[in-house]
């Protein structure tokens, strides 16, 4: 009996004019294209620079910021309400403010004063930037007490110099960090959305009426929807684990095998989610809004684009009840930290009940007769 | 045994009523008509003898199975046929048709000769999709696959509704083949012309049973005179004829408005007094009451 259904299900899905090319297209776009553009790394900030001392040691500092990477040089304005018009207009992002006499005094009184000030409007942007900055001033300090110790024959004052080495992710790439996160919220759209759009069709064109007349076991029919997303979940695992490696030379350093058992579990427990709302809807609208609801709900909760740590503690509370939070994490583990299967139990645990319970209560919310 | 039996249905929608205490038998072998407007519950009643919906209050038994312990049983005996087409429209007819066999655990060789008369005029189209077929076509199809399992009941909720003149006329004769081998057929139509094709029938208006006898002495129980009239002004002429005194009731019917008319009904009267209002091209003849004039007249007693 399941067979003939599952025929049934893979004739329709393959003749669908539009699904099958959305299957391929999707992953390819988004592998392609959100990495690059969903990047929170913050580069090529515009400095405008008021520099009221024009010395050696004001040029040198202005070029090291430049030379960080982080900055250009936008704008170079006389004042600082020059400086501040050019952050208005949007010329300049930051302000960096050298006082006269900054050579003077460093060399005078070992000491001198910039004034560094950030458009905050962006708060990440703002706050970045001006971290950047002091941190490079701090390190142009670093660098003038060594010369100057040198200089004053041998007494050179402790400086404590940190080295810091970004593990898995060494050269602090954002694309690895938001490649894996990326293929699984392909699979929560593609996972869940299809089967939601499933049986409300099947309601829309009234052959479910049909279905339910017959003898099928409601069990076997879920199981039918099912298994056909479960498989779609499978092919687009695959491709995105070929555009990461062709793309991206991102290959997972743990078990394939752990990936791909992982993303079973995850993908029953979505298409799980969307039949139960396919079943509850009469209309397609209702099915793609309300999916549409929960699915933004999970990906923004989920600590794909924003860590959760830093969520505030009753949403970190809510987080635990999503499952993409956790397969987020698993796909983050395997590929960057080649976690193996032990490593992740906890999670495995948490996914597979999640996949049952959604399973279940799709079953159970299928009604054959009203 | 009957092969439905229905006590005191009822089903309401919030405060519609959609059903009102409906009890009825249908024999088996005959062909039950459900006769009755949009609306008149008809649906409904088909949902909850095909086990789709459950009722409100009452007791309803399909080839001696309730509908609501026995339903796995029911549904491996019926035959359902909604009023919306509602067969894989990107499925192919052979696919739909196998499909249908298969769910019921069974093959579309084992049941052909009971589908053969009617597939065979879809088989030139089998490997074409089901939502590509013309009206007709889909309605033969959707017939084929409620017959494949070999149902002893067959539930056609207005299987003719959409279909061309010829296609309906076509249809009426299949269901005859069908009682032949022994199918209860019940179908329900607001056609009442199709009404007399069926060996007995039920007339429903808005949730309640109005009557239960065979077509014939349905028409027979109709006892007043009836008369069509037409003229060139027809609407004019139907406020006209219900103005005047000697008229009971007048209904249209198409080319003719129908009316029923008291004991002193003269016919030279009416045609003056219809000429008096500027009525033209008066025709005046008798008639032999069809169902619909029954139902008609039934239905106006009842409100009344």
């Amino acid at each position: 009996m399941l067979r003939f259904l599952l025929e049934k299900e893979f004739k329709q899905l393959l003749r669908n004019a539009f699904i099958p090319r959305l299957i391929l297209f999707m992953p390819v776009m988004i592998l392609l294209v959100l990495p690059w553009a969903a990047n929170q790394e913050i580069r090529d900030l515009r400095l405008s620079v008021v520099d009221n001392d024009h010395s050696t040691f004001s040029g040198r500092l202005i070029r090291k910021a430049v030379a960080s990477g982080y900055f250009r040089l936008a704008d170079v304005s006389a004042s600082d309400e020059e400086a501040l018009q050019a952050v208005e207009s949007g010329k300049a992002d930051i302000i960096l403010n050298i006082e006269p006499g900054f050579e003077t005094n460093l060399v005078r009184e070992g000491a001198a004063k910039v004034m560094v000030s950030a458009n905050a409007v962006n708060s990440m942007k703002g706050g970045l930037g001006s971290y950047y900055l002091s941190s490079i001033l701090n390190d142009y300090a670093v660098e003038l007490r060594k010369e100057a110790g040198l200089q004053a024959g041998g007494k050179i004052a402790p400086v404590i110099t940190l080295a810091s080495q970004g593990r898995f992710n060494p050269h602090l790439d954002y694309k690895v960090f938001m490649i894996p996160a990326l293929v699984v919220m392909l699979l929560t759209i593609l996972g869940g959305f299809l089967p939601a759009l499933n049986i409300v069709g099947e309601k829309e064109t009234g052959t479910i009426e049909q279905i339910n007349v017959t003898p099928v076991n409601k069990f076997v029919f879920i199981l039918a929807k099912l298994i056909p997303y479960w498989v779609t979940g499978f092919v687009v695992l695959t491709i995105c684990i070929l555009i990461a490696a062709g793309g991206y030379g991102l290959v997972p350093k743990g078990n394939l095998a752990v990936l791909y058992l992982f993303a079973a579990i995850y993908v029953l427990s979505v298409s799980g989610l969307g039949l139960v709302i396919s079943n509850h809807s009469n209309t397609l609208q209702q099915a793609m809004f309300v999916m549409w609801f929960f699915t933004l709900i999970f990906v923004l909760m989920s600590g794909l684009f924003t860590p959760i740590t830093s969520m505030p503690d009753w949403a970190q509370a809510i987080t635990a009840i999503n499952p993409l939070r956790y397969f987020v994490e698993v796909m983050r583990m395997i590929y960057l930290k080649g976690s193996s299967l032990s490593d992740l139990l906890p999670h495995l645990l948490v996914l597979a009940a999640f996949a049952l319970f959604c399973s279940l209560w799709a079953v159970l919310s299928y009604r054959k007769n009203s | 045994m009957p092969a439905v039996q229905l006590r005191n249905i009822s089903k309401s929608y919030g405060n519609l009523r959609a059903l009102d205490s409906i009890s009825f038998d249908v024999r088996r072998g005959e062909i039950f008509g459900l006769i009755g407007p949009d609306g008149a519950g008809k649906t409904t009643l088909f949902r909850i003898l095909t086990t789709l919906l459950l009722a409100d209050n009452g007791e309803a038994a399909v080839d001696g199975l309730d509908v609501v312990k026995d339903y796995r049983a029911i549904r491996n005996r019926i035959g359902y046929m909604p009023g919306k087409f509602s067969l894989y429209p990107d499925l192919t007819v052979e696919e739909n048709l196998k499909f249908f066999a298969t769910v019921f655990h069974t093959t579309v060789e084992a049941n052909y000769d009971l589908v053969r008369e009617i597939y065979q005029q879809i088989e030139p189209f089998r490997k074409r999709r089901a939502g590509k077929l013309s009206g007709g076509m889909k309605q033969k199809l959707a017939l084929s696959c409620a017959l494949i399992h070999k149902p002893s009941i067959l539930f056609l909720d207005e299987p003719t509704t959409g279909v061309d003149p010829v296609s309906r006329k076509e249809f009426w004769g299949i269901l005859r083949h069908l009682k032949e081998q022994g199918i209860t057929i019940l179908v329900s139509t607001p056609y009442m012309d199709e009404a007399t094709r069926c060996d007995r029938i039920a007339l429903i208006r808005e949730g309640k049973l109005l009557q239960i006898d065979t077509p014939r002495r349905m028409t027979e129980q109709f006892t007043e005179s009836l008369w069509g009239v037409r003229s060139n002004r027809m609407y004019p002429l139907l406020t006209d004829l219900r103005a005047y005194p000697e008229v009971k009731t007048c209904f249209t019917f198409g080319e003719f408005h129908h009316i029923t008319v008291k004991a002193d009904f003269a016919e030279e009267k009416l045609e003056r007094y219809l000429q008096e209002r500027g009525h033209r091209e008066i025709m005046l003849r008798t008639l032999v009451p069809t169902i619909e004039d029954y139902y008609m007249q039934i239905a106006q007693t009842d409100t009344l």
